[in-house]
């Protein structure tokens, strides 16, 4: 028993007094901070598809714009939003459905915006432009290609995600 | 009256000494405007700070009618500035105090570097000064949503664009300063308003405190 270093009377108290105040720090200090990082860990809201009112045989091969509007939940505010799309089938007959959020600084982009361009999509912010496919053109400032939503055809009526994706790329 | 008010305290309370070690010390010639004009570039720290105090006041006074609500924020600081009497002067004073803070640390920076006050022993109130000028853009970027305009609303877009492409954290990132994954929103101005009005100006009097308690245990760096 005396071979064995002894806790000592001061290193005892100071060992308890130590873990104590940690117990008692880290019960103050975690409730606020799993509080204010809620909102990166709550449950990713389920991705429902949203019916734009658009047909599929009204689709063409020239994009036409879609609005389409669903009930968004932002904490404890609701509100109806609108978002756009640009709609068209590529050559395949595949649809495709692009943001018309400009990848440069967020402004809309128009798909035959601007008459020297024509057949591209383009934004009238900074003069960024994008290919038909959403590709955008090098040498203007969009620093990667349109987003894109996915799609649905329901009963012969197109529906989109709530959020388009980035492509990636580029 | 005010003197016997005065020794009245200090009777009881021997505040003396606690006010003479802050303040009562010499500034020293070279620092002094009075026998060298050009000693006033040493101003600008000083000026920092005093443009500090009226943003901390002024601030203090907005949130007396501000409210940090995406459907009342913008309609609260128009009848703030339109409607409350001096109200277009109390707000001018926190928008162009907020540029002019940023002025004058740029250029009590450029001071304190070209007079290579920074060197030893003085090295880690540069390293201070630097998280202060951190916190200052933070408080920028922060303050700029708050009164909802469409300005406000995109230029923070742009923010939280750039803060989302971190590598491999982005998103997290985002998430964490936006309050939601994509909606820039009403949980984004809610913890603007508590970063701007809250954390960093509690983190920013911590950083000045130690910038000033250096300085004053250092002494002002010599002459050139």
């Amino acid at each position: 028993m005396s071979d064995k270093q002894r806790v000592t009377r001061r290193q005892f108290l100071t060992y308890t007094l130590m873990g104590v105040g940690g117990f008692m720090a880290a019960g103050t200090v975690m409730p606020m901070l799993r509080f204010a990082v809620d909102p990166a860990l709550q449950a990713k809201a389920g991705g429902d598809l949203i019916a734009t009112g658009l047909k599929e045989s009204e689709i063409t091969n020239e994009p036409q714009r879609v609005d389409f509007k669903f009930d968004q939940q932002d904490g404890w505010y609701e509100s109806q939003v609108t978002q756009s799309a640009w709609v068209y089938k590529d050559n395949n007959g595949d649809i495709i459905a692009l943001s018309p959020i400009c990848k440069h600084l967020g402004c809309t982009v128009n798909w035959n915006g601007n008459e020297e361009f024509p057949n591209q999509f383009y934004c009238p912010c900074h003069f960024g432009r994008y290919e038909k496919d959403g590709t955008n053109v090098k040498g203007t400032p969009p620093r990667g290609p349109l987003d894109r939503y996915d799609y649905e055809i329901k009963d012969g009526v197109l529906y989109l995600s709530m959020r388009a994706k980035p492509r990636g790329g580029a | 009256m005010l003197n016997k008010v005065y020794d009245w305290i200090d009777e009881r309370l021997d505040i003396t000494p606690l006010w003479r070690d802050i303040a009562d010390h010499e500034v020293p010639e070279h620092v002094n405007p009075a026998h060298h004009f050009s000693a006033f570039v040493y101003c600008f720290g000083g000026l920092t700070f005093f443009v500090v105090v009226i943003q901390i006041l002024s601030g203090m006074f907005l949130t007396m009618y501000y409210v940090p609500d995406i459907e009342r924020a913008w309609e609260s600081v128009y009848y703030l500035q339109n409607q409350v009497a001096f109200g277009q002067i109390v707000r001018g004073m926190h928008h162009w105090g907020a540029s002019i803070v940023i002025v004058m640390m740029f250029l009590h920076t450029l001071r304190v570097f070209f007079q290579g006050a920074y060197k030893k022993p003085r090295e880690l109130n540069w390293i201070v000064g630097v998280l202060i000028f951190f916190v200052m853009l933070g408080l920028g970027l922060t303050g700029y949503l708050l009164p909802w305009d469409m300005k406000a609303l995109f230029a923070t877009k742009v923010t939280l664009d750039i803060v989302q492409s971190t590598p491999l954290i982005g998103d997290v990132l985002k998430t964490l300063i936006a309050g939601d994954e994509y909606i820039t929103g009403a949980q984004t101005l809610t913890r603007f308003f508590a970063i701007h009005v809250f954390f960093l100006p509690a983190v920013l009097l911590g950083l000045i405190g130690a910038h000033f308690l250096m300085i004053r245990k250092q002494g002002i760096s010599g002459p050139l």
